[in-house]
């Protein structure tokens, strides 16, 4: 049994307590983001086909040879990964451009009190609480050139019907309708939590002294929900561009051209053409990126913040 | 360190011992193997319904109890790779054998080499066709085949009937009745296809390119998919859509045989080419048996110059047993009684698919004369997909294509010679740039 003195000889310094309270979390976090993302590099360097992928560690040196044929837009390869890396950049800055100002004005819209207003509050999270898979067959049903509804419905308004929604051009389009609608209500939610915490003395006072509503929302409602902003659009950035579950339900394999998406295109490249080397390099290039673009835009917004 | 730390630290190393435990493989029982099956049959209950009665047969035979799991085949390769990756594999594992030699060259599963075969009652026991899909040529072979399948053309009698037209005999033939079994007003085909399935289009590539000359890859194993012979294949299968219009544009959207079946039985499509494997789906839509009938693939006659009548090419599922298996010979056990003639006519009969055995075929429900057909061409007018390692990388390159074309096609652009040209060449240079 341990004397009072003893336990405290135990006790750790002040400094070093907050490093042993962390480790755990570091060491779990080293196991299940870093040691993955150190292996996924060491596999972009090698020669990782179906002769190699059952003892991978083991493959050949291929240096950075998966990098050259992923860079070379000359090639097949590197054409059909620039088209999916700008078709990724359109589709990320269209669907988190519309989830946050539809997010917005829902927001902005339910501060007020009103009758029905909790009811069209849960309605809005309906699409964020479905599961993807469900939500997004949905779509794919509705979207069906033969009995989807959306088809039927321009029809007996008279705007056409028997479109392609699925195919060709439209798929981007599609693509990005069903993103938005699975994320905007994230985008609503966040933004409703920032606008309930900016005090409505502030609001108030701005009646008192003659502002519009469009003059509040620009020089109270936006600024003071920045810091809220500055993390919702690079969530939403960065889930949105590493996206694959959408277009790869809305698709299944058969995923359009013109809704390739970069997720998609390194699942295509690594496991229905068998070369994890160039799949593993693609997804390197994608980390490298979206590290340079969360960088600058911390950078960026924080600058920004400094200057207010 | 005082009873707390002690309680906390041991806490922690509980929980880690636990985590990791629960990562680690089950504790071995040399009596208990795992089994993933393909999914043969309407469903994965019924093929559970189906194997389970016959596992445990096999189970009171020999003690050996099996872990059966069905994986859908758009999951089953992926499955297979992981598995191949991990460690973490089943014992026996089905696979389409067009993979198999994609999947021998992963060196993942035991081979069956001349001692070994001799266990199955040698190589001679199966059919030349199905055992011709088992790996690369010159190697011995990494799985067994296990059913037996190969395309043919159903038709609506019906409708032929109406039409009063026989069922085709050659490509000339079929394109008559198409066309006149068409009529896009009332939404009315010749034909349906499955246009956004890359597999599918690949077999079709295979087929065609076949009966114009080429394999669409060289003794090398290159890609060379801009020949002539090639392009005219790939036209010939994507102008059913355009240039003669007996396909409907609704097709382009449809990503698997059952979504064509499911045209075919609603009667907007007169015509369907499919595998056998397609029957069950046929009964569940409650299409009844003596509705359609089932004929050859028509070839071109005359066939072009160097061209042969291949009807389909040799499709089928393999079974193999994971090389690292700690229980192989009870894996192998399994693999004899699947391969036996008396499970080869039961789990085939109630599956709609061949035996790939030749002493399986007393069971009189292989000689109903729909299955003559299918048993026909898979012994005589049928033919291998190239057994390269990179076969996968093929079927994706050119099905993709042929899937793109038809997109293009059904949302109104004109698609030629140049156009077919232009998409294989592209599909060839992607398969060369990584490593085909």
């Amino acid at each position: 049994m341990t004397t009072p003195a003893e336990r405290r000889k135990w006790t750790p310094s002040r400094r070093a307590l907050p490093y042993l309270l962390l480790a755990p979390a570091l060491a779990f976090e080293l196991l299940v983001h870093l040691v993955p993302m150190l292996g996924g590099l060491w596999m972009s360097v090698l020669e990782l086909t179906q002769f190699h992928v059952r003892n991978w560690i083991r493959a050949p040196f291929a240096g950075l040879d998966n990098y050259r044929f992923a860079i070379d837009f000359n090639g097949a390869v590197g054409a059909e990964l620039l088209h999916s890396f700008l078709i990724t950049c359109a589709f990320a800055v269209l669907t988190v451009a519309i989830s946050w100002a539809l997010g917005m004005f829902a927001a902005t819209l339910l501060q007020r009190s009103f009758p029905g207003r909790a009811v069209l509050r849960a309605l809005f999270l309906v699409p964020y609480a479905l599961p993807v898979y469900t939500a997004v067959l949905i779509w794919k049903f509705m979207l069906d050139r033969s009995d989807g509804m959306v088809n039927t419905v321009l029809a007996d308004l008279g705007l056409g019907g028997g479109t392609f929604w699925l195919l060709g051009d439209n798929a981007f389009l599609s693509l990005v309708i069903t993103a938005v609608w699975r994320l905007w209500p994230f985008a609503f939610l966040a933004l409703m939590a920032g606008m309930q915490s900016i005090p409505s003395d502030v609001h108030e006072s701005a009646t008192v002294d003659g502002a519009g509503p469009w003059q509040q929302f620009r020089s109270i409602t936006v600024p003071m929900l920045r810091p809220v902003n500055q993390v919702l659009v690079l969530v939403l950035f960065l889930w949105t561009f590493n996206d694959f579950n959408v277009a790869y339900l809305l698709f299944d394999k058969s995923v359009p051209g013109a809704a390739n998406l970069l997720s998609i295109h390194i699942y295509s490249s690594s496991f229905l053409t068998w070369n994890f080397g160039l799949g593993s390099a693609m997804s390197a290039l994608l980390l490298l990126f979206l590290l340079v673009v969360t960088a600058g835009y911390l950078a960026f917004t924080s600058r920004r913040m400094k200057d207010v | 360190m005082d009873k707390r730390s002690l309680a906390a630290v041991s806490l922690i190393a509980t929980l880690i011992t636990a985590m990791l435990t629960g990562c680690a493989p089950p504790a071995e029982n040399s009596h208990r193997i795992t089994y993933w099956a393909s999914n043969q049959g309407k469903s994965s209950e019924q093929d559970l319904r189906i194997l389970g009665a016959e596992l445990a047969k096999f189970t009171e035979r020999t003690g050996i109890e099996v872990d059966v799991e069905v994986i859908g085949w758009s999951d089953l390769l992926n499955r297979i790779l992981g598995a191949a990756t991990s460690g973490v594999a089943p014992d026996v594992v089905n696979l389409g054998n067009t993979w198999a030699a994609s999947l021998q060259a992963t060196g993942a599963f035991v081979p069956f080499d001349d001692p070994l075969m001799d266990r199955f009652g040698g190589r001679d026991r199966f059919l030349d066709s199905s055992m011709s899909s088992t790996g690369m040529p010159g190697r011995a072979p990494s799985s067994l085949p296990l059913y037996g399948l190969s395309y043919g053309l159903f038709y609506d009698k019906a409708r032929f009937a109406e039409a009063g037209i026989d069922p085709p005999r050659d490509w000339q033939e079929f394109l008559v009745a198409a066309k006149r079994l068409t009529d896009p007003a009332r939404d009315r085909w010749g034909l349906t296809i499955a246009g956004a399935s890359y597999t599918e289009n690949a077999h079709f590539a295979f087929m065609f390119g076949r009966q114009q000359g080429t394999h669409l890859i060289d003794e090398r194993g290159n890609a060379t998919f801009t020949s002539p012979e090639a392009v005219a294949a790939v036209q010939q299968y994507v102008d059913l859509m355009g240039a003669e219009g007996v396909v409907s544009p609704d097709d382009a959207e449809e990503g698997n045989a059952s979504g064509a079946a499911s045209n075919f039985t609603n009667g907007r499509a007169a015509m369907l080419i499919a595998q056998n494997s397609v029957i069950p789906t046929l009964q569940e839509n409650g299409m009844p048996d003596e509705a359609y009938g089932v004929v050859p693939l028509p070839v071109p006659d005359p066939l072009p110059p160097g061209g042969r009548a291949v009807r389909s090419h040799v499709a089928g599922s393999n079974v193999a047993v994971f090389a690292d298996s700690p229980r192989r010979e009870q894996a192998l056990a399994l693999v004899e009684f699947l391969t036996s003639a008396e499970e080869q006519a039961i789990l085939n009969d109630q599956y709609g698919t061949l035996p790939v055995v030749e002493d399986a075929y007393g069971h009189p429900a292989f000689h109903t004369p729909k299955n003559q057909v299918f048993r026909e061409v898979l012994a005589t007018g049928s033919e291998t997909v190239p057994m390269i390692p990179n076969e996968a990388h093929f079927e994706t390159t050119v099905g993709a294509a042929m899937r793109d074309l038809f997109a293009e096609i059904a949302t109104g652009r004109q698609v030629g010679a140049a156009e077919v040209r232009e998409a294989l060449s592209d599909a060839e240079q992607k398969m060369r740039g990584s490593g085909g």
